[in-house]
């Protein structure tokens, strides 16, 4: 996997997707909690940021690509692809896995 | 530690396809055991825009005809939507649609919607247009009248005809009393048409004497006029929001919250007590608001809605509602509460909006734990088939899992 890329695992009924974002891996379970979508099967996508000038007045929106989002194609709930928190309520998250790199090979403990 | 070996793929490199798309709508089907029971779908779409071509040929006026062909459809786009529903490629249906393969015969929007249907575990869908939920603010009347007669024939001839699965509630052109008269006229009894549908963004009052023929003849059939809702980003209300977010949200509540006080106000319920409405995709929340609005001010100036022998509560909960967009976020006592106040065992009826950005799963439904099962099947499917008087009926693939359990 090279960086950018996204990979599902599917073993029985266990799904989890694969990131490989500036370097590290990030795996989550592929289940998006608002209706159960396939969360990582959709587009990563920079958080959107408001910038406002020093008077607090809007002057335009950015993306900010270090923290890209994972965004569940089904309804476009939003997740932090470092942490996997859903980006409007962190209270809220995907199912996480370690992953492992060995000897040339990607490992997830489930 | 064991090895395993899974199945592993690049969502990048698939082909778009609805049935892999909602893969997990099929397990949560499957899981919820959908096939003991039918669930009718009241709201989901197609986009007409894909077959405009067909609809044009079908425009009688013969100017018309051409002023649709060559402003490719441009002149049915007279209204200040705007909007973003694909969220830039967040919801990947939108861009992918065109490309996914699906049987083209009897007609591809057939195979597409099938496909869905069969996803999700629904057994009949009621399927309404997309981009003509807005054809009410066209100014010029003959154009809403032949688009609307041209699109109706088109739908009936190409989809409903061919599938029992697929019904409808056709379009009325409301800015011509007489030609939506007409079309009720024409079109009840035929195969697949359950009720008639008046989209709520237009703005002349559902309460003119022009139309009263026209809910007579609608109650007479004993058939229902449901009120789709949309957004008119142009609306001077909406003009000042900024944010698609912010018109969808209130928009889509606001079309139907101003139709329905007009309906009650003026006592139209009084006055056609067997015409039966249907509120359509404005979610749930403002039924519980506006029925609390309305009980107050007119405990207080009664003397302006003189036909009114109930509140206006005791109307609106005689009158039915669709689910979607059901709000449900960290707010189930709410919900619940919303719930007992609208009658939904009786009066809620299951739409998913399919494919629109906003769909609700049937789960959305089933998996509400203050409903009693048999409370999940009458919103599912029961209080529709009820309604509509539709045939019981289970899907092929609902059958075949029903089978196989058996075995």
């Amino acid at each position: 996997m090279k960086d950018g890329d996204i990979r599902i695992l599917r073993q029985d009924r266990l799904e989890i997707g694969v990131y490989r974002h500036q370097g590290a891996f990030y795996a989550y379970r592929n289940h998006c909690l608002h209706q159960g979508g396939p969360a990582c099967e959709g587009v990563v996508k920079g958080k959107v940021v408001d910038i406002f000038g020093s008077d607090r007045s809007f002057l335009a929106q950015t993306y900010d690509h270090d923290d890209p989002h994972i965004v569940c194609p089904w309804h476009g709930w939003e997740y932090k692809l470092k942490t996997g928190e859903c980006a409007p309520d962190p209270r809220l998250k995907l199912k996480k896995y370690n992953v492992v790199t060995r000897e040339g090979g990607i490992y997830v403990d489930v | 530690m064991d090895n395993m070996q899974p199945v592993v793929s690049d969502p990048t490199r698939e082909t778009f396809d609805t049935r892999s798309l909602l893969a997990h709508a099929q397990q949560q089907a499957e899981d919820r055991k959908y096939e003991d029971f039918m669930i009718i779908d009241v709201d989901a779409h197609h986009y007409e825009s894909s077959s405009y071509k067909d609809i044009w040929d079908m425009i009688e006026d013969p100017v018309l005809r051409d002023q649709f062909k060559y402003t490719k459809g441009a002149t049915l786009q007279q209204r200040s939507t705007g909007g973003y529903q694909e969220m830039a490629g967040r919801i990947t249906r939108y861009a992918h649609r065109s490309t996914e393969q699906a049987p083209g015969a009897p007609h591809r929007d057939i195979g597409l919607t099938r496909k869905w249907m069969d996803s999700m575990g629904v057994d009949v869908a009621c399927i309404f247009p997309t981009p003509m939920l807005g054809l009410g603010l066209n100014p010029i009347v003959e154009v809403e009248v032949q688009y609307a007669k041209a699109y109706n024939k088109w739908l009936y001839e190409h989809i409903l005809a061919h599938d029992s699965r697929l019904v409808s509630m056709l379009y009325l052109p409301m800015n011509d009393p007489d030609a939506a008269l007409k079309m009720v006229e024409e079109y009840s009894g035929r195969k697949g048409v359950i009720g008639f549908l008046v989209t709520t963004v237009r703005y002349k009052g559902l309460y003119d004497n022009s139309y009263m023929k026209l809910y007579r003849a609608l109650e007479e059939r004993g058939l229902p006029l449901s009120f789709h809702a949309a957004t008119n980003w142009g609306d001077q209300s909406m003009h000042i929001t900024n944010r698609f977010l912010a018109t969808h949200a209130l928009g889509f509540t606001w079309f139907n919250i101003v139709h329905m006080t007009n309906w009650v106000v003026n006592g139209i319920p009084e006055r056609f007590p067997g015409l039966k409405s249907i509120w359509i995709e404005s979610g749930l929340a403002w039924v519980p608001f506006l029925m609390q609005r309305l009980d107050n001010e007119y405990m207080m100036r009664s003397s302006e809605a003189p036909s009114l022998k109930r509140l206006p509560s005791d109307y609106m909960r005689e009158m039915f509602y669709t689910t979607q967009p059901m709000e449900m976020v960290n707010n189930q006592t709410m919900l619940q509460e919303t719930f007992k106040m609208m009658n939904a065992e009786t009066q809620l009826l299951y739409s998913s909006d399919y494919p629109h950005w906003d769909m609700d799963l049937p789960s959305t439904i089933y998996d509400l734990p203050f409903l009693s099962q048999q409370a999940k099947r009458n919103i599912l499917g029961e209080n529709a088939r009820k309604l509509f008087n539709l045939d019981y009926y289970i899907s092929d693939e609902k059958k075949a899992r029903l089978a196989a359990r058996k075995a």
